[in-house]
Parts: structure tokens; sequence; C-alpha cells
């Protein structure tokens, strides 16, 4: 399939096209942000209309430089000329376009006073199509013939390359040919001299070694195609109706390969690939799960998978992507699977920048482009949590976020058909850079953030269904109260037995809340247990939280519900317990941040405080509370 | 399985998006004529953006025969109830 299915999908997306001649300023930002989304390509050209009706030219200042692109062939090119530009847009850069009068390329090409001259083309797209490059070509040829054939086109080629440099002194970006003909012969085809299909990857294979000598940069639709199927990319019935060999559904990925030839061109690409760590390169919590029970190495399915991705992100390293790791953690808790998991694949070395604490992600991969000193619009940020990937959409619209589930198998796919890293040639420097950024790091504190963490917040929808604990939800409550390690108070372990005592006991509560947001249900992500006391304390004996969760308000939320069930036991007060742990570093003042008053502390670093509950004010927050 | 009647509203978004017209509303009678910018462009721009919704394939005689948009709403019912 030809989907640009590493972009998000933007849900107003036609309100906020029909919406852009309503911002005169901000045209080409917005329009920006349009074609970030997934569009196919009647939306694609939708866009591209309304923009060149709004936006005659490149606007000003723009950081990019305008390109402009003579696409040649002797087909209908003129659908893919709209997804081309738009293509440029998605990386901000302006592309105006010139499609030769059909079948006139060469006639164009050698007369200055030609339409293509008076263009001024920056670059050149030559887009042979099959049909004309294996013209003449027939199964009826021996190899001698055949191979004459292939001279003849490819030094035709040749000449046609050169001239473009001689008359238009323009780089040129080659088509390579898509594999549209049939088989004759079958799974030996390469032993008829004159099959067709042979003759094109033949052509294709010579077409690349010519473009090394001639210093010409080639567009692998070949090799694209095979990925997607040829038949998402060539429909013959299209062919016999309109001449166009490329499908208009698989335009847009057609013009997004242009449009990373452009980028690339102009050195901008992405560099850098930043990883989240929990679910993303590994499955399962650090903090909660430990070394011996996150899933990395062989023997699982799932174990396998994280193992592939972090490979291809070792790779990508290898030819000069340099790799940060950005992730909600304790550092020591996120350094040592990198240190001592045998079957971790990318270690400490491979990381030029590693961020774990617990500060928002785009304040961190701010952080990240600083201490490598390049562009926030040079990063990639790979997550498995939707949570986290549209913040950083949000507040760095810069960095590309690619859309991906929770299965890692599609991480290296997302990243690889994205083109992110798009790169024209290799150097050496390329081969060191990851050492580079390593000796030269800056890892001093951090920038204060400038998130608009509120706004963000009221715009997911958050609803906190609670319940009381219950005999459906005993086995996850169980599991939580015995998995949890870093969000967790008291640590005190529980068995299913116990957890149905707390439902039986009416001197104690026990809730467990699910959170919904705008991006779907997260499931149960906090456990409280609440035991009143004879001189009407109520003691907080358990309250864990997922980590996945921090940062959206939870906490305070839920300090409203224990403080309602503590008045319907008629509690006086709330006490809350702090015991401390290896993992649980990250709550120790959690009570404190909540109002609480310390009370005690004792020699291990464990603390009590209170809260008095004839003065609480329940905390406002972005959370609709729903008993479930 | 879509009706005819159920074809017209995805049909009539497919419309606005390929002429970029919100005020275009689809009768059977409606035909290239009747549209600016209607031309064989549009028109296969408007027959693949219909598969791609249907998840159907026209057939080259299906397509010569499609004279407005009357034509193009049964055939897709057709098609999509399997036959």
């Amino acid at each position: 399939m030809t989907e640009l299915h590493w972009l998000p999908e933007i849900l107003d997306w036609r309100v906020r096209l029909r919406g852009l001649a309503n911002e005169p300023g901000s045209v080409w930002d917005n329009a920006v942000a349009l074609a970030g989304a997934r569009i196919n390509f009647v939306l694609t050209n939708a866009l591209d209309e309304t923009l060149r009706r709004l936006l005659p030219g490149p606007p000003e200042g723009l950081a990019t430089k305008p390109v402009r692109l003579a696409v040649l062939g002797s087909s209908t090119l003129a659908h893919l000329l709209p997804a081309i530009r738009v293509a440029g847009l998605r990386r901000g850069i302006w592309i105006d376009t010139y499609e030769n009068d059909y079948g006139q390329y060469r006639q164009e090409l050698s007369d200055p006073q030609s339409a293509l001259h008076a263009f001024r083309p920056t670059a050149v797209l030559l887009a042979l199509d099959a049909h004309d490059l294996t013209a003449g070509v027939t199964a009826a040829m021996d190899a001698e013939a055949a191979d004459a054939a292939l001279t003849e086109v490819t030094e035709r080629i040749r000449s046609t390359w050169q001239q473009v440099r001689e008359s238009l002194r323009c780089p040129v970006l080659h088509q390579a040919a898509l594999p549209v003909h049939l088989p004759l012969l079958g799974n030996n085809e390469h032993r008829l001299a004159g099959s067709r299909p042979a003759f094109l990857g033949r052509l294709n294979a010579r077409l690349r070694t010519m473009a090394e000598e001639e210093g010409v940069d080639i567009l692998s639709i070949d090799d694209r195609a095979a990925r997607d199927g040829t038949r998402s990319w060539h429909d013959p019935a299209l062919w016999h109706r309109a001449k166009q060999e490329v499908s208009h559904t698989a335009a847009p990925m057609y013009g997004d390969l242009v449009g990373r030839w452009v980028a690339a061109k102009q050195g901008r690409s992405f560099k850098c690939l930043v990883l989240d760590l929990d679910n993303t390169i590994w499955g399962g919590v650090i903090g909660d799960d430990g070394m011996e029970g996150i899933e990395i190495g062989q023997g699982s399915p799932l174990g396998e998978a994280y193992v592939a991705f972090q490979d291809y992100a070792r790779e990508l390293s290898r030819r000069g992507v340099i790799l940060a790791v950005c992730s909600k953690n304790d550092e020591p808790n996120a350094l040592e699977p990198f240190e001592k998991h045998p079957d971790m694949v990318l270690r400490r070395g491979d990381i030029s920048s590693f961020i774990a604490n617990w500060s928002d992600k785009p304040a961190n991969i701010r952080a990240i482009a600083e201490a490598l000193n390049i562009g926030l619009d040079s990063l990639v940020f790979v997550d498995d949590n939707p949570f986290e990937r549209n913040l950083v959409r949000q507040e760095l619209p810069m960095v590309a976020v690619p859309e991906v589930s929770d299965d890692p198998t599609g991480y290296p796919v997302a990243l690889a058909d994205a083109g992110y890293f798009e790169g024209l040639a290799v150097t050496d420097e390329d081969r060191e850079r990851t050492s580079q950024y390593q000796g030269n790091k800056a890892r001093d504190a951090l920038k204060a953030s400038a998130t608009d963490l509120p706004a963000y917040l009221r715009g997911l929808e958050m609803r906190l269904i609670v319940r009381p604990f219950d005999r459906i939800g005993l086995q996850r409550i169980a599991q939580l109260i015995n998995k949890s390690n870093q969000f967790n108070l008291t640590t005190r372990r529980y068995t299913e037995e116990d957890v149905i005592a707390v439902m039986a006991d009416p001197e104690a509560f026990g809730l467990q809340l699910r959170l919904f947001d705008r991006f779907g249900d997260n499931g149960v992500i906090a456990i409280v247990i609440g035991r009143l006391q004879p001189n009407k304390d109520l003691l907080i004996d358990t309250w864990l939280m997922s980590c996945r969760v921090l940062g959206r308000q939870v906490e305070p939320t839920t300090l409203n519900l224990i403080c309602f069930e503590a008045s319907r036991l008629g509690a006086r007060r709330l006490v809350g317990e702090y015991i401390p742990t290896k993992k649980n570093g990250m709550v120790k003042d959690h009570y404190a941040k909540l109002g609480f008053t310390a009370m005690e502390t004792d020699a291990s670093g464990g603390s009590r405080a209170v809260l008095d509950l004839t003065g609480f004010q329940p905390a406002e927050t972005f959370i609709h509370v729903t008993e479930g | 399985m879509a009706t005819e009647a159920e074809i017209y509203p995805a049909l009539t978004t497919i419309f606005h998006d390929v002429f970029l017209r919100d005020d275009l509303a689809l009768t059977p009678e409606l035909n290239a004529k009747d549209v600016q910018g209607w031309d064989s462009f549009k028109q296969i721009e408007i027959i693949m953006a219909s598969e791609e919704a249907w998840k159907i394939r026209f057939t080259t005689r299906e397509l010569d025969a499609l004279r407005s948009v009357g034509d193009l709403v049964r055939t897709i019912a057709t098609k999509t109830s399997g036959g």
C-alpha cells in the first residue's frame, strides 16, 4: 500500500483547509501543518490548489530555498505535480513545477527558446516511463540485439543528463523505471534476452552505475513499488485510459519521495533519532518490571521485535544518524539495561544524548537539541505512547513524530517508509558522527520549559472513571499492587484475597481509577486503599499510579476522591505514608506537593504527613470524574 | 453493501474535495457539462477516489458507460452488493 502511514490523521482537516483563508498571516504555517497529515491524493490536490490560490509565490522570510522543478517525461505526469509540491510544503519548502508539453521533452531541452528554458528550473526530474524506455524491445530479439538496445537507451539517457547540465545548469533526479511489464518466461525471465521486464531490470541496474559516473541522483520508485506492490503503483486500466504510469493513489508517495530528495539537497534531512525507552525499545517498564522483567532479546516474539528495532536504530547510527534517548524514568533505572542487560543491542555508547527524568518530553527534547547543537527540525521522536506523541507534536511541530502502534514490529517500518533520514552520500564523517557528539555533548542543567501544558491538558478531554474494588477488576487490581514500583507510596503487596477483604471491610475503601482521553482508554491507572483508624484518622494504606499518566493532574484529582471517601467514613484527617524503596524515590515529596503537613520522618527516610479534612478545598483540574 | 441513499453523502464529500466547492449538490442527472472544471482529469480523480472509498475496482466497460452522477452511484451500489 502507498499510504503515508507514518503521518498522523487530523480529524478536522477539511475544516482547517477551508479556514486557511481566514488567517492570512499564517497561511503557510497552517498549510505546512495540514501537509503533515495522512492525506490521500484528493486531499493532497485540494491542499495544493487552496494554497496556490492564497499564496501565488513563496512567503517572505522562508528559511528554505524555493525550488523550481521541471518534470520531464513522455507520459502523463500532471497528476503527480500537486503531490510533489505538497511534499515540499510538508518540509517547509516552496516548489514550483513545470511539465513539458506531452511527448515534447527532448525538443524542449534542445530549444533555448522553449517554455522549459523560460521556466529556469533549479532542478530537473526525468520521469521516463517504462513503455517509452522499452520501445522496440521484443521477445524476438537475441542477446546481441537486446544488449544493443540497452546500450542505445542508456546512452540516450546519459546524453540527456549532460544536456540538462549544460543547457539548464541544474541537478538531475532520474526516476528509475517502474517494472510494469508482465513476464513471458516466468521465474527464469532473465534467460529471455528480449524480455521487457528483464530489460528494465538491467536498465535500472545500469542507470545506477551511470548515475555514479555522472553525478546524478536516482528516484527509486522501483524499490518502493517492490515494497508496496507494483499493483498499488501502476494500474494498466489507467495507462490505457490516460497514459498515467503512476496511479493517482500512489501520487502522494511519489511526491514524498521527490520531496525527500529536494530536502536532502538543501541539507534538510533529519539527523537525529530520539527514542523513548519503556515499551518503545523494550517491552515493559524498567522501573516496575526490573532487568528480569522487561522484554528484550531472543525467545519471545515481542522481545525479538524490540531487538530488531534496536538493530535498525543502530544500523542508522552507523550510517550517520545520531541517536538520543528521552524517557520518563529515574536515570539509574533507565541506564541499567544499556549497561548490563545481555540482550540489549543498543549500548550507552550508541546514545549521544541520554535524558531520563520526570520532566515533560517537549522540554527534554529541546534539551537534547541544545546538547547536540542541532536544530529541533532535525529530530525524529519515536514513542509508543499517543499522549507523549501528541504533546510533542503540539509543542514542537518541527519535530517529526511518526504515528506508530504499540507493536514494535512496525517501528523500523515507519522510520524507513517515512524517509526522514534520506541521504545522498555517505561520508567518513557520517560513520564517525556518533562518537563526535558523544565527545562534545553538554549535559548541564535543562533549560526552563516553555511548554503550554494546561492548554494541552484541557484539549485532552480526560475522564476519570472511579469504581470501588470489585470482582471484575480483582485480577488487574492485584496485578498493579504487586507490580508497581515507582509511583507507589508504600509498596505494600496484597493477594487477591487481601483485596477481597478490603471490599468486605466497612472501615476501609478501595478505589480503582480508569482514565480515558481523546486518544482512548488508558486502562486502570491508579489504585488507592484507605483504612479508617480508631482515632478517626484515615490512613492511606496504598496509593499507586502508572507512570504513563504522570503530569496529567491525576494525582490531585485522586486526592479529591480520597477526601470524599474519607469524609463518607467519618474521618477528620488524612494520613499519608511514604515508605522508601530502591525504586520509589520519585514520590518522596508526593504528599508535600499535595499540601499535606509533614508529621514524622524515620531513620530510613520514611515519613508520614497529614491533611485536615475540615478545611480541604478540592483541587480544580482538567479531569472530569464520573463513577463507573 | 451500500444503498444509493448511503452513497450520495460520501460521494458528495468526494466532489467537494475534488472541485473545492462545498455548494455542489449531487443529483442523479448531474454530469460533466453542469460543473465547471469537470474534465477527463477530474473524472479520473472522482473514479479513483470512489474506488478507494468503497474498495471497488471499475471495469473499463463500466467507466465508459458512465454519463452522470446517477450512473456512477448505481454502478457503485451494484458493485458493493456483490453484483
